[in-house]
């Protein structure tokens, strides 16, 4: 038998942060979108909640809670604001998680509990002008110079930059791609101007400069030119933590479709009664389900260790095109209130189209499914 | 200061609640159960009168192995220890309130708080009862409460305004809306909350006082109509109250 039931402290940790967001999130989302900033005592409470390293082990600093617990929480917080979840998801996901995966046990125990506690917050420095989707293409190089590594290059698109403390940066180094530790304060760094985005507005992205910054030697993490499937398997977490930011919107987005169809009325009757609108309802339910079922499924694969990259792709893949889609279908539903800023969705509709993009472009989701495939015959 | 909460499980109150087939008890099917909104007021005081002025928190519930769920909530939030007094049967108020006495006299504590009522039943019963029970103070509706030394300040609702009473340690106080806000649990407590032991004991009987016959669903309410001032609308109120509502 298979049992797909949360556990109590999993159920627990949903109520805590659905609690959270529907109090202290929902009210300002609207908000943090148009101010293109999180205030900071959100960010506080988010840090005191315990919500910055929900997913890492308890000997670390964590709260134990494992992946599937991390895209409990991402879906609560990404129902009441995506900005918010993009902030915890770089910060957690893909900047603390890949130093995580990266680090020797000594290096786990002296990194991890600042970042796990959030009193040092995170980012996650891969992609670079001219490597983007090729992030193997990346230009950015390490060099030794007595017992001090020396850091030049230009990172691209790196969300938390203006405030994070730590930079997980990928670079180049005698052996191929190696990960650095890099504090915010070391000198020779310098951080770009916020870009102006379509989306997730609230969330801060920018480029990262390098100009002979210098770091101990000691703060490559893990081995020297591995780094590059360190940045992979991370990305593996992110992409299923992504699938549950964009599960927690679709929920949201389909109740309140529900709701205002059996609300609004013309010709003398709820909307609901239209089979074009219950249509549009239940195509939203049925992309929910497998989207859902997926994720969980995924996510409790990672934390057995038996996920593949490819079923983070396809996860990844999906969630990001159901959201899009009900994120139209909702606005549909709505009329010319969805169209209104009025309501919260046209902002998920412009929040949702990121995920197409970051963390690896749909296509190249495509191409780790197929890559996969094709080296198997096919077999899933 | 040894601290009684007493705290019990509850439907949400955003779920949507359907009479079960004997027509006395709710169908549980779909139901999301929580922590009595006031007692998580209660509880919050409870841990904030600890942190002030030391002591231990005890949580309580009477109830059947599920309300257990609702104690690890408790021990989230940071109390010290759970206790559910179990009993499988249906109860009324003053079963809750005997139990609550009965387990009180075996640990003493300097105050008992309680919700001023669950959002179940909303019988308001309970802390009433209790004091009676206990031979202590009670007061009821507690909106603002100062503890200096033995003397207890406490300002509760009344209709129309406020009521200022002071009474002393021992005593019970009943939680409404506004005494404080209630904290989340934090990640790492509800993790540990799953490792903490509740203590269990065995319900105390008591002859049924308050015996549900039945319940029902209120009758929806119909939308307000509104009319102008002219004649033909006067007409038509007389006709609707003739016709439609029959009260005339
Ligand atoms: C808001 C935001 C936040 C981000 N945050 C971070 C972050 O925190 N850290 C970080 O390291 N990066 C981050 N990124 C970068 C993000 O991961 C990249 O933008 C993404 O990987 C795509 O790279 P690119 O923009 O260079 O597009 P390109 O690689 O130039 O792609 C352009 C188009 O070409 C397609 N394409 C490219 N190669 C192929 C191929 N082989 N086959 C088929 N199609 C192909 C792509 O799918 C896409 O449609 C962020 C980006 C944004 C916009």
């Amino acid at each position: 038998m298979i049992d797909f039931s949360f556990t109590e402290e999993q159920n627990m940790l949903r109520e805590m942060v659905r609690d959270f967001a529907n109090n202290e999130l929902k009210p300002i989302a609207q908000k943090i979108d148009e101010e293109e900033s999180i205030p900071d005592y959100i960010i506080d409470k988010i840090r005191e909640l315990g919500l910055l390293g929900a997913s890492f082990p308890i000997e670390y600093g964590g709260s134990g809670f494992g992946e599937v617990g991390y895209c409990i929480m991402q879906e609560e917080i990404a129902r009441a604001c995506l900005s918010t979840a993009t902030f915890i998801g770089a910060h957690q996901s893909i900047g603390t998680n890949s130093i995580y995966i990266g680090s020797t046990e000594e290096q786990r125990q002296r990194f991890l509990p600042a970042l796990t506690s959030g009193e040092k917050i995170a980012a996650y420095a891969l992609t670079e002008p001219q490597a983007g989707s090729d992030a193997f293409n990346l230009k950015t190089r390490a060099e030794l110079d007595g017992n001090e590594w020396i850091l030049n290059g230009e990172k691209m698109w790196i969300t938390n930059a203006p405030f994070a403390n730590v930079f997980a940066v990928f670079a180049r180094t005698k052996l191929g791609i190696s990960l650095f530790y890099v504090p915010a304060e070391t000198p020779g760094i310098s951080i770009g101007a916020p870009e102006k985005k379509m989306g997730i507005r609230g969330s801060k992205t920018a480029s990262v400069t390098f100009d002979n910054a210098r770091i101990p030697q000691d703060y490559l993490i893990g081995r020297e030119g591995k780094a590059f499937i360190y940045a992979m398997k991370t990305l593996d977490a992110g992409r299923i933590g992504l699938g549950a930011a964009a599960l927690g919107p679709m929920k949201e987005l389909l109740e309140l479709s529900t709701v205002y169809a059996k609300t609004r009325k013309q010709f003398d009757q709820p909307i609901a009664n239209f089979q074009a609108v219950q249509f549009m309802l239940a195509d939203m339910a049925a992309e929910i389900y497998g989207c859902e079922s997926m994720l969980y499924r995924t996510a409790n694969d990672y934390d057995h260790g038996v996920v593949t990259s490819r079923q983070a792709a396809i996860v990844k893949l999906r969630c990001s095109e159901a959201l899009d889609k009900i994120a139209d279908l909702a606005i549909q539903v709505h009329g010319g209130m969805g169209y209104s800023r009025e309501l919260s969705i046209e902002r998920v509709y412009r929040d949702s189209r990121i995920n197409r993009i970051f963390e690896g472009t749909n296509e190249i989701q495509k191409l780790v499914i197929a890559n996969d495939l094709i080296k198997r015959n096919g077999k899933m | 200061m040894n601290i009684l909460v007493c705290i019990s499980r509850v439907p949400d109150t955003a779920s949507r609640v359907i009479v079960g087939s004997d027509g006395k008890t709710i169908d549980p099917q779909g139901i999301k159960y929580i922590v009595n909104p006031y007692d998580e007021i209660a509880l919050e005081e409870g841990l904030r009168l600890r942190e002030k002025n030391g002591g231990t928190v005890t949580a309580l519930t009477v109830g059947g192995e599920s309300s257990k769920e609702q104690l690890r909530t408790a021990l989230a939030m940071g109390v010290d220890s759970a206790v559910i007094v179990k009993t499988d049967s249906s109860f009324d108020s003053f079963f809750v309130a005997n139990n609550i006495s009965e387990y009180a006299k075996s640990i003493n504590p300097d105050i008992i708080l309680l919700g001023k009522q669950s959002v179940d039943f909303d019988s308001l019963q309970v802390p009433s009862i209790l004091g009676e029970l206990l031979g202590l103070p009670s007061v009821s509706v507690v909106t603002k409460l100062a503890i200096e030394g033995n003397t207890v300040t406490a300002e509760r609702e009344i209709e129309g305004g406020k009521e200022v009473v002071e009474t002393s340690l021992p005593c019970i106080i009943s939680a409404q809306k506004g005494l404080n806000d209630p904290r989340y649990p934090k990640l790492p407590d509800i993790m540990k909350a799953k490792s903490k032991p509740i203590e269990e004991k065995d319900a105390v009987n008591s002859d049924e006082r308050v015996t549900v016959m039945g319940i029902e669903i209120p009758l929806k309410k119909r939308a307000g109509i509104i009319l102008g001032g002219e004649d033909k609308d006067i007409d038509e109120v007389v006709r609707l109250l003739h016709e439609e509502s029959k009260v005339i």
